[in-house]
């Protein structure tokens, strides 16, 4: 069997069928007008291509962006919602410095497509209480030139949020999805577990 | 006639304490804006397309199919036919558009062709660095107590022999330090945003005061049109003193689009272009008495700045103790690695691995404690430092606990696999005030602000200056606004080598107690008081002779008329300074567990005994150590830049291969900071430098000590301490 | 990255449906922990990207007579954390090991199955094999393959959970290209070695999935095993999952699998072989190690990793019989 064949064979075809030319520019305009929907309810529904307003729901509010398929959440975040907490440090989030809450959980907001978190919560360090782990971090110095902070916050807060009686232990073998240059390490653990011993709020 | 100088210890209220950073919730709660948070309406991103190749010449550039890329907006080649490129990643060209996908594609749609032209990366080897003819002598130093007859054309040789030969002990050691890059967590690059034939940079720099001639001279204005902002920088380390050559496209473009421009170095570009440390490696012959007093050094060490930059120089080997007779060469190696730039203490980390290591390997070969070795060759350090490092030694020696944990090198006990050792070494660095002025403000209403086109690196600036005024006018610290970053303001120095605490409480300090003056001059006019009794403490200024007579701050500032009372000051560090000075030393001992079947070292304990003058924010003081220190972790143990032996190809230029410690990595980290009355005498000095010399020595001599060998060359990854063990067993 | 189009299908027959035959025309996306940057990197650049996180079939774990099914598209996170897990001790052991909190509450188990090589020569655009593989013999090797590394492919399957999953009996369930074209295959038939740049480091074919991960009843004491340098999210120098079944106080059976150090999950026959019929101890665990690294063929800059690979072999053992590591 051909490939040709193999692909026909299937009842999907016109899905399989790359959207191009017309298709792409079809399925944006849908969406044009339709901007709280993820995709229009036509014959692909769940197939986007091109420009497109979404709505994400950040910080507790729901937002419209528009992105294209290729646009990582982080970028929609920093240049369609000026959400500039979360940072483009490493080309794939393994810096720990783009990380945002999705659903209560730790991610790299720049090894993300914003497509992927439409209908979830999203949560930014400023959308943080400052009094809490912000306000410890502060205190602590646990920031120098601050680029990777943010991202350091967030990652506490998932880490607090699922483990509220860490030892510092806990910390040390926990807290290393994130990466300081300046070497904050050293004030980052007393104060997160300033927020353990419930000097401050969480 | 207003005298220069800080409160004593008494009379102070705020310096010397710890207070946190007045920016410090703004960098945690994602306030803060760096450049590359900067974004104007009508945006334009822009990133740039690294070279291929390693040395080559260029021999087309076609951007024809990128402009036509939807959503790219210009292309702009930045080499072209037969230009020759020197480093893998130098940068070819730029594209700007309407989002980072569409300068992505853009960027894959440049059509480049290149003619391959020789490479050659491997410093370390350096017969191979010498068959490629990549070698240069560059410079060196004989220094002999006996001087030579007239007519003894080898007396150099034949004195070094007899030295070595009345030595008690005689060490031989190759030693070395890899290239590391800067990884400033916030790339190089700007936010160009051209307005009505005016420049406004947002550039990532050390340099808020410097750089704005650079960008006008390229693109014809004089610096008067041209502003640059800087409120925060993620992270430079030394490398971000100058607009580089994509900043000034940045600049350029948005000129020519009449659109803001965003030009941030993608992290594999960041790290092959902009900036490195040169690496180091040497070959050490000392001599040492029974007691492990170094009398005679020999050294021939060599290293890379990559392309045009400058190698490791030869005037810090060996590293602050320096024999009475000594010798060292110096080679140089061109490789076709981008340009080094100051890395934090330039060529001071480096000289104290090369050199500090041998002198710890004569306490190896006598059988003696490493920490008596140290204490006796401070005869060979600087006289005015001995006793100082004496000292700190015995401070850092107990808080380490060095005494009842020393054992010789390689005769510790073992737990499964695991042995432990100690090291230690010492630094120095001058770290003496930039230039700086200050232009401080007291507003009619009592409001106080100043204004330096300075820059914080995050490590305080801000908050030094803000505190350095508060005490001055008897104010809380959060009555003080410090607008910093703006080359609008008063001129500073760069931020670097530690000259930025110095310069800029310098220069507040003058213009604080110059504004206090004049204010002081209206108050005792109007209370009928001699001035030089006024005082100015919580809140008010009064007669320290008659303490109820006097008025609250705002009172006194409501007699400044209309407008506010402004003074600009220079600051005037020298030698005549009772303000700052400058030369600081530490003391640094580290503890470490080496686990033998897999070569991984981990640190356990590490303490850092540092001098630094008068502390004016204990806090952050004490920040800059830890960040150091842990800085030091990393080039002993974790970073360096690896090449492509063949092809010259940066192979770990991103973030998930370009190995760094995490918060777990760091052991257990003790801070003490050497401050007796006659160190604070001394007047304010910087500290950002000193602590990240000593900890690639001080964790080599530790893991030697637990293996009783030395694995010579840094960073001590597993590889290389597996490596060294089979070689000692084989 | 180029522009592509996003799918999100919501039965694993949609899923399908979206997906290409045609090498790299589509591309799975899980928890793009990879993905995303090598598309960033324009490393991959497929026309359409067909997400799995809508399919509530693949986030689901069950429990049968069997043993354990569980979803490709569960984090790796809430692999182990589900109580099923707990008879897994190496599985649990090697998600524990992926010290990123990041990566284990976005990364799923069928996408740590099929993340691609990080040989960096791979990553900056040479190709799978960089060059037939000249890059790596002629470059800088030192984290290359040390064994199964006589052809072209000289990278390292980089899966931290297959040594521990094929350990411990796993096999995978993938469907396509239709939804009734079901194949379950033991684990490590799904990796391979490929031999040319058109082949994959696995069995998966363009408009393929896997769905599911299939763990046999838990019979093995088990542990992994990772040497890893520092504390961070970095991948390990070396790894070793073993899964052993005693009898009378000797080993009765064995599965013994390196992580790290051949281009698919190494399964030790002489490590096997060596430890089979033994009591488990210092001796015996070293032994086995031993016999692993004897057949190691390293390459210019990476011979320290025979020993890394012996040492993990070692230790895992040990910790799978419930001894310390005795390192590290």
């Amino acid at each position: 069997m051909s490939k040709a064949d193999d692909s026909a064979r299937s009842s999907g075809f016109s899905r399989r069928a790359f959207l191009r030319g017309s298709g792409a520019a079809a399925a944006a305009s849908a969406l044009a007008s339709a901007p709280s929907a993820l995709v229009a309810k036509d014959e692909s529904p769940s197939l986007v291509a091109g420009s497109t307003t979404i709505v994400l729901k950040v910080n507790g509010q729901p937002q419209k962006v528009t992105v294209e398929p290729r646009t990582k959440l982080l970028e929609a975040l920093r240049y369609g919602l000026n959400l500039t907490g979360a940072k483009p440090i490493s080309v794939d989030g393994s810096s720990g410095g783009s990380t945002v809450l999705v659903d209560g959980k730790p991610v790299a907001a720049n090894s993300m497509l914003a497509l992927q978190c439409v209908g979830k919560s999203i949560q930014t360090v400023e959308g943080l209480a400052p009094d809490g782990l912000p306000a410890a971090f502060a205190h602590h110095d646990a920031s120098q030139c601050g680029f990777c902070t943010p991202g350091f916050v967030v990652a506490a807060k998932a880490f607090l949020d699922k483990h509220p009686n860490a030892t510092e232990d806990d910390i040390r073998k926990n807290l290393n999805g994130n990466l300081c240059r300046c070497g904050t390490y050293a004030n980052i653990i007393p104060a997160v577990l300033d927020v353990v011993k419930g000097a401050r709020n969480g | 006639m207003v005298e220069y100088v800080w409160p004593d210890r008494e009379h102070t209220a705020l310096l010397g304490k710890s207070h946190d950073k007045i920016d410090a919730l703004a960098k945690c709660t994602g306030a803060a804006k760096y450049s590359y948070d900067i974004a104007p309406e009508r945006l334009l991103l822009a990133r740039a397309l690294g070279c291929p190749l390693a040395h080559c010449k260029v021999k087309s550039i076609d951007t024809s199919a990128a402009e036509n890329v939807k959503g790219v907006v210009a292309v702009r080649a930045m080499k072209k036919e037969g230009d020759e490129i020197f480093w893998e990643g130098d940068l070819i060209a730029v594209v700007a558009g309407e989002s980072e996908g569409a300068v992505a594609e853009g960027l894959a749609a440049i059509k480049a062709d290149y003619e391959p032209l020789d490479v050659f990366v491997n410093e370390a080897d350096l017969s191979a660095a010498e068959s490629a003819k990549r070698t240069a002598k560059s410079g060196g130093k004989v220094q002999l107590k006996k001087e030579p007859d007239d007519d003894d054309k080898d007396f150099e040789e034949k004195e070094l022999a007899r030295l070595f030969k009345e030595a008690a002990a005689v060490v031989e050691g190759h030693y070395g330090i890899q290239a590391i890059t800067h990884m400033c967590l916030e790339p190089h690059g700007s936010t160009c945003d051209w307005n009505d034939g005016k420049l406004t940079a947002h550039l990532s720099t050390q340099n808020v005061s410097g750089t704005a001639g650079q960008f006008a001279t390229p693109l014809k204005l004089t610096a008067n049109d041209v502003t640059v902002h800087c409120d925060y920088i993620g992270g430079g380390f030394g490398s971000k003193f100058a607009a580089d050559r994509w900043d000034v496209v940045a600049a350029q473009l948005s000129k020519d689009l009449g659109r803001p421009v965003k030009l941030m170095l993608d992290r594999d570009l960041e790290l092959k272009n902009a900036g490195c440390r040169p690496s180091g490696f040497a070959d050490v012959k000392i001599g040492a008495d029974k007691d492990g007093l170094v009398t005679v050094w020999d050294s021939h060490h060599w290293s890379t700045g990559g392309w045009g930059g400058a190698p490791l120089p030869q005037d810090q080997v060996p590293y602050v103790l320096v024999p009475a007779n000594f010798r060292r060469r110096v080679t140089n190696v061109k490789t076709n690695a981008s340009p080094q730039r100051a890395w934090r203490a330039p060529n001071h980390p480096q000289a104290c691995a090369l050199s500090q290591t041998a002198v710890d390997d004569i306490a190896a070969k006598l059988g003696l404690d490493s920490y008596d070795v140290f204490m006796r060759n401070l005869a060979n350090a600087p006289e005015a430092r001995a006793a100082t490092y004496a000292e700190e030694m015995k401070i850092a020696a107990k808080l380490m606990d060095w005494k009842s944990k020393w054992h010789p090198h390689g005769k510790g006990g073992k737990q499964g696999s695991v042995v432990s050792g100690l090291g230690m070494a010492l630094h120095t660095w001058a770290g003496g005030g930039h230039g700086s002025s200050c232009l401080v403000k007291i507003h009619p209403d009592g409001g106080v602000e100043a204004f330096l086109g300075s820059q914080d690196l995050g490590t305080g600036t801000r908050t030094v200056i803000a505190l350095v005024l508060a005490e001055t006018f008897g104010l809380p610290l959060e009555a003080v606004k410090v607008n910093v970053g703006s080359s609008k303001f008063p001129a500073s120095g760069p931020s670097g080598g530690s000259t930025t605490v110095g310069g800029v409480s310098e220069s507040s300090r003058h213009a604080a107690l110059d504004a206090l003056d004049k204010l002081n001059k209206l108050v005792a006019d109007k209370l009928q008081v001699p001035a030089e009794n006024l005082v100015a403490r919580d809140r008010r200024i009064f007669d320290k002779d008659h303490p109820d007579k006097g008025l609250s701050w705002k009172e006194a500032c409501s007699l400044v008329g209309m407008n506010a009372l402004e003074v600009t000051a220079r600051g005037a560090p020298g030698p005549k300074s009772k303000l700052s000075s400058s030369g600081v030393g530490g003391v640094q001992m580290a503890e470490v567990a080496v686990d033998r079947e897999t070569g991984i070292v981990r640190m356990k304990k590490f303490v850092t005994v540092q001098d630094m003058g008068m502390v004016i924010n204990r806090k952050t003081a004490e920040s800059q150590i830890f960040g150091a220190m842990i800085m030091g972790i990393a080039y002993a143990l974790f970073e360096e830049r690896i090449l492509d032996p063949k092809t010259g190809k940066f192979v770990n230029a991103e973030v998930a291969d370009y190995k760094l410690p995490r918060l777990g990595d760091i052991g257990e980290l003790v801070v003490e900071i050497y401050e007796p009355d006659s160190e604070r005498a001394r007047g304010v000095i910087g500290l950002g430098e000193p602590p990240v010399i000593g900890p690639g020595a001080a964790i080599s001599n530790a893991v030697c000590n637990a293996l009783g060998v030395r694995v010579p060359v840094l960073p001590l990854t597993p590889k290389r301490v597996l490596d060294t063990l089979k070689a000692r067993n084989a | 990255m180029k522009p592509f189009e996003y799918a999100s299908p919501e039965t694993e027959r949609e899923a399908l449906e979206f997906l290409s035959p045609e090498p790299g025309k589509t591309a799975v996306l899980a928890g793009g922990t990879d993905l995303i940057g090598l598309m960033s990197r324009l490393i991959v650049q497929p026309e359409r990207v067909v997400s799995l996180a809508g399919i509530p079939s693949l986030r689901a774990i069950e429990v049968d007579a069997r043993g354990l099914s569980i979803g490709s598209m569960m984090s790796l996170e809430d692999v182990a954390e589900h109580p099923a897990t707990a008879a897994y001790p190496a599985l649990r052991q090697a998600i524990g090991e992926i010290s990123s909190q990041q990566l284990q509450s976005q990364g799923t188990l069928g996408g740590e199955l099929c993340q691609r090589p990080r040989c960096w020569y791979f990553r900056s655009g040479e190709g799978l094999l960089a060059r037939e593989g000249r890059s790596v013999v002629e470059g800088d090797n030192r984290y290359h393959a040390i064994f199964g590394n006589s052809g072209p492919a000289k990278f390292v399957c980089p899966s931290r959970l297959a040594p521990a999953l094929i350990a411990l009996g796993a096999a995978v369930r993938v469907i396509g290209p239709d939804v009734d074209n079901e194949t379950i295959m033991p684990l490590e038939a799904f990796f391979r070695t490929p031999e040319d740049e058109h082949d994959r480091e696995h069995a998966l074919r363009g408009d393929q999935i896997v769905s599911h991960v299939l763990l046999p009843v838990a019979r093995y004491k088990s542990a992994s095993y990772e040497v890893r340098q520092g504390s961070g999210p970095d991948y390990p120098l070396a790894a070793a999952a073993a899964a052993l079944a005693f009898h009378g106080g000797v080993v009765s059976e064995a599965r013994i699998v390196l992580g790290q150090v051949a281009p698919t999950p190494w399964i030790s026959r002489e490590a096997i072989q060596a430890i089979v019929g033994c009591a488990v101890n210092e001796e015996t665990a070293e032994a086995a190690g031993r016999a692993a690294a004897s057949v190691a063929t390293p390459l210019s800059h990476n011979e320290y990793k025979v020993q890394l690979a012996k040492v993990a072999v070692k230790r895992a053992i040990l910790l799978a019989a419930g001894f310390e590591s005795g390192g590290f």
